[in-house]
């Protein structure tokens, strides 16, 4: 196993990124929260920018109609937990990062404990629900989620933050019990995917540094078909 | 830019006809009539309206944006909205 030197594994990263900035990704922990389309996009995105410490987080398993889309997806890991998967490509890319796996589901009995210690986790779930579940876990862990939601080749992605309204004004009242959008209708296409994995990732580095513009109480929503991409404001 | 429809009746009411930009996202987009997304619809006509006259159903729409800002289905349209329309997006 080859470790390369920080300074020498990071050269591309500067100076978009400073060195304090770098240091500072290095000594973040995030959490992903789905490791299937948009999951395992961002895994492979916040590894090879720096990010230390990650918490993947996914039940399934590969299946043959993954493969369309998800970046860690191969022929020869169908049956492989998406999770284990996750992890074995982010010690591939960089083994500086420290990485824990959990093959498992979400849900309310366990998501405030796999989050609490994460400065930021990223919503890479499939179905709204559990969404909302994880936005009342992050309000009591105190930490902000970046959540991509797909459908076809229309992506979505805002940041919540503790205290704000959040998927409520996305989805409506979470009383109306919903647990899939229309992309059970459309599928999920690759690069959309990919599109709104790289955008989540752009908004976790922004948030665990302090700089930018991020996406709090608005909806940056991408059609490909028509290359609109619009910034609605939710409050 | 208005289009004045003339009424023969006694009690003749000019009716404004605005324009509009509808864009209906995904799974709405069927919805859209063919040529373009600019339409021509009576003043102060709501968003519940519209969604009633395109046969759109409500419960398949979750965030509607006028000039890029959330509002209810009872807004009131104006001239030169841009109105979006979003089914509830979920996948990962």
């Amino acid at each position: 196993m080859v470790t390369s030197k920080f300074g020498e594994r990071y050269d591309r990263n500067f100076n978009t990124l400073s060195l304090k900035e770098q240091k500072r990704l290095g000594a973040s922990k995030v959490a992903v929260i789905g490791v299937g389309g948009l999951g395992g996009g961002v895994c492979e995105m916040l590894a090879r920018v720096g990010v230390g410490h990650l918490t993947l987080i996914d039940g399934d398993s590969f299946e043959a109609s993954n493969l369309n889309r998800q970046l860690l997806s191969e022929e020869h890991l169908i049956g492989t937990p998406k999770a284990q998967a996750a992890k074995n490509r982010v010690n591939a890319i960089n083994s500086e990062v420290i990485v824990k796996h959990l093959v498992e589901y979400v849900d309310e009995s366990n998501l405030y404990e796999r989050i609490k210690d994460a400065d930021l986790v990223m919503d890479c779930l499939d179905a709204i629900d559990t969404r909302f579940m994880l936005q009342k876990a992050a309000q009591k862990a105190s930490i902000p989620i970046v959540s991509g939601a797909i459908a076809g080749v229309t992506g979505q992605v805002t940041t919540i933050f503790p205290g704000d309204k959040g998927y409520e004004l996305i989805y409506g009242q979470k009383s109306r019990k919903q647990s899939k959008g229309v992309e059970t209708m459309t599928g999920n296409i690759a690069y959309c995917a990919l599109f709104v994995a790289a955008l989540q990732s752009s908004e976790c580095l922004k948030i665990l540094l302090d700089r930018g513009d991020i996406l709090r109480n608005k909806l940056l929503i991408a059609e490909l078909w028509t290359n609109t991409f619009d910034i609605m404001d939710l409050v | 830019m208005y289009h004045f429809n003339n009424s023969r009746s006694k009690n003749c009411k000019l009716k404004i006809m605005i324009k509009i930009d509808l864009k209906l996202f995904v799974t709405l987009s069927k919805y859209l009539p063919k040529d373009s997304g600019c339409l021509e619809i009576p003043e102060e006509t709501t968003v519940e309206k519209l969604m009633l006259d395109f046969g759109i159903p409500p419960e398949l729409v979750k965030l509607i944006f006028i000039n890029g800002k959330r509002q209810d289905s009872k807004y009131r349209l104006k001239h030169n909205d841009r109105v979006g329309l979003f089914p509830p997006v979920g996948g990962g």
